[in-house]
């Protein structure tokens, strides 16, 4: 089946079974699995998710849920220079703008990546050059893409550390990274990824290594760019707060997989899985009285090698045992509408979570 | 400084050229200051040290058969009978100003740069060392251009093809050039060339009397010098190289769409050169201080082969000039490291 859509879309005849997509974004039943000595690594199993122009995507989860692989994924960087290490085993689709990219040419998504899709990294100290200065850095993003002289491209360069907010932009643009603070570190990482224009960016955890008051800064940043660029972004974190500030859509990933989908709004005040009222409940929050606990998520991520059977959530869900004849160890649950444009892949009944949502979770939020 | 529109005071110079200088100056001083600690620590080893052991050197100079007065006629001419700190001021001024050695009417004036005398050879010491030098240097030299570039590209292809079959056959010959002595590896590259297959004539030329005779000469000697460090350099470079292969900013480059060839070489090649670099130095200013086992090995005349001799001769100042030689290019090869340093790694400035 992956093979038969692969051949197809590199002649370009999308059929029934792989129409060509409509939206700019579009990820089709990916899987990104890593061959070890232990067994196979399946971080990420059958992943789906569609994002336009102009909107932003927040994929939510915890460590070890597949949400980096994912975003290295579409840009392609589990098979640029792994060398000598096993071969990470893609398959699925990513649709591009109309382009797939698993089955394309690796040079031609080579060229796609900085111009068409960018990224901006969780610890800017380590994802900048220690060598070399930010405007060299910024120069070298440009003209790999843009056939301009140095000079022109150093005026690109200054432009964009004033558009994301760097003060004196025509003297820093010369600072080598370790010479800028953190916040002007990401501010830095910012304008170089967005220095092409790209339609797609992606943000993976952009504020987790920054200090608290920094990290609205960023967050605020993104949002104006994103506004004044049109492009669609992907913010890839574990906290919430961020995607509230940010997503128009959220994804929540466990396991590899997306366990609920849907509009921001929909999935913070009607969420119909018990992982993400689990994410909801750990979440601290200033409104919430000071004696209340927050309401931690027992047990640990799941091994993506042995794959809990059933629902991977059913270890820790304190719900298992609501569905009956012990379907959620046996059978996986998928994605299955609970609202409009809101997705939920669990085995109780609609009416059961709406049940278990109002009366006993949110009253506690 | 005064604010120009070009170069405006404030964070933006820091890290520019005049950083650099500023640095260089620092080191410049610390080197100078460590070299006058090094001719002073130095002599003490060699000339104390056999006083407190009861060793006399002058004795050790006449020879056993001496006379008394021939003895003390050397120990007055060289200074021996002075108090310590006489004895090392003198030295040390002789080395920058020359010096006259006199006994009564036995007048003996060594001009700068003065190490003393050969207690066998009576010969002066300084142009011994400076005869010796050129070969040593040119076996270091030629001996280090072909161990980077080996060492260098054996090093990163076998990073990049890792586990590949000409990776494990690299790291085997590896192991091999790092565990070999030099003088097994160095006559068995005589037995074979030289006397078996008669392509070379182990035999050292002068640069000055015939241009490819000293080539000739020098290939086999550098070979074998440059086998033991090449396996040194390629493991290092492999293991270093892997480990910046792993690094965020590498995977920026990637994501950047730069192509893999302009990673490997601009992103990855340049972080990698650090820790090659100080090995390189280190190594560089030793061996120029004498390759004592492949010039021994290759009866080449340098300065390992001349302080071989005077240690077995108890030939004290040749020992003496050529440790010191040795110190002066240990401390010139930190400094280019050092200056070398500044220049790739921005962050190394501030320090």
């Amino acid at each position: 089946m992956t093979e038969l859509s692969k051949t197809q879309a590199a002649v370009g005849e999308p059929t029934a079974t792989s129409p060509a997509p409509t939206a700019f974004l579009e990820v089709r039943d990916l899987k990104v699995h890593f061959p070890t000595d232990d067994g196979l690594v399946k971080s990420v199993d059958g992943l789906s998710f569609q994002l336009e122009r102009g909107k932003t995507l927040g994929i939510v989860g915890e460590s070890g849920s597949g949400k980096s692989v994912t975003s290295l994924g579409i840009m392609g960087l589990h098979t640029a220079g792994q060398y000598g290490k096993r071969k990470a085993q893609i398959s699925g689709e990513i649709w591009l703008d109309g382009t797939e990219l698993l089955s394309a040419d690796p040079d031609h998504v080579r060229k796609l990546r900085g111009r068409e899709m960018a990224m901006i990294f969780q610890d800017p100290l380590s994802a900048l050059h220690p060598y070399y200065t930010i405007g060299q850095q910024i120069v070298e993003a440009y003209r790999i893409h843009h056939d301009v002289d140095k000079k022109t491209a150093r005026r690109r360069a200054v432009e964009m550390l004033d558009r994301v907010g760097i003060p004196q932009p025509d003297k820093r643009v010369d600072n080598y990274p370790h010479e800028f603070s953190g916040g002007m570190r990401q501010r830095a990482m910012i304008a170089m990824s967005l220095v092409n224009n790209p339609e797609l960016l992606i943000a993976d955890e952009p504020t987790t290594a920054l200090d608290v008051t920094v990290q609205a800064q960023i967050l605020d940043l993104i949002r104006d760019l994103q506004k004044e660029f049109g492009s669609a972004v992907i913010v890839i974190t574990h906290d919430l707060g961020v995607v509230a500030e940010l997503a128009d859509d959220i994804l929540v990933m466990y396991g590899g997989r997306c366990v609920e989908r849907g509009p921001a709004e929909k999935v913070f005040y009607e969420p119909r899985h018990p992982y993400t009222w689990g994410l909801l409940g750990s979440m601290p929050r200033l409104d919430r009285d000071q004696q209340e606990r927050l309401i931690p998520v027992k047990g640990s991520p799941p091994s993506l090698i042995n794959v809990p059977s059933g629902c991977a959530f059913n270890p820790r869900c304190p719900y298992a045992d609501v569905p009956k004849d012990d379907v959620t160890r046996t059978v996986r649950p998928e994605l299955a509408e609970v609202g409009s444009r809101h997705w939920a892949a669990c085995h109780m009944t609609k009416e059961q979570r709406e049940r278990i949502w109002t009366e006993e979770i949110a009253p506690k939020l | 400084m005064t604010a120009g529109p070009g170069r405006p005071p404030g964070p933006a110079v820091r890290g520019g050229p005049l950083a650099v200088l500023a640095y260089l100056m620092r080191r410049l001083f610390a080197a100078a200051v460590m070299l006058v600690v090094i001719i002073m620590v130095v002599f003490s080893i060699f000339f104390l040290i056999p006083k407190w052991a009861g060793v006399d050197v002058a004795l050790s100079f006449v020879g056993k058969q001496a006379d008394p007065a021939a003895v003390e006629a050397v120990r007055v001419k060289l200074g021996l009978g002075d108090p310590v700190y006489v004895q090392v001021w003198e030295f040390f001024k002789g080395i920058f100003a020359g010096r006259t050695y006199a006994a009564g009417g036995d007048v003996t004036h060594c001009s700068a740069p003065c190490f003393g005398y050969s207690f066998r050879s009576e010969q002066a010491i300084w142009p011994v060392l400076t005869d010796r030098f050129p070969v040593t240097l040119g076996l270091a030299l030629g001996a280090a251009v072909l161990w980077l570039i080996f060492g260098l590209a054996a090093g990163v292809l076998s990073a990049l093809k890792r586990g590949s079959l000409w990776d494990r056959g690299a790291m085997i010959v590896a192991l091999a050039g790092v565990s070999l002595p030099i003088y097994f590896t160095g006559l068995l590259s005589l037995a074979i060339f030289s006397y078996g297959l008669g392509w070379l004539d182990a035999q050292y030329v002068p640069l000055e009397d015939s241009f490819t005779g000293w080539i000739g000469g020098m290939i086999l000697p550098w070979v074998t010098l440059a086998f033991l460090y090449a396996a040194m350099y390629a493991r290092i470079t492999r293991a270093t190289m892997l480990e910046i292969l792993g690094e965020d900013y590498i995977r920026t480059a990637r994501a950047k769409g730069l192509r893999e060839p302009v990673v490997i070489r601009k992103h990855a090649m340049r972080s990698t050169m650090t820790p090659i670099l100080t090995m390189l130095g280190m190594d560089l200013g030793a061996l120029i201080g004498g390759a004592i086992l492949t010039e021994t090995t290759f009866s080449l005349p340098g300065l390992g082969q001349a302080v071989l001799h005077a240690i077995k001769n108890q030939d004290l100042p040749i020992i003496l000039g050529v440790t010191l030689i040795t110190s002066l290019a240990v401390l010139i090869a930190n400094l280019v490291v050092d200056v070398l340093y500044a220049v790739i790694d921005p962050r190394v400035r501030l320090s």
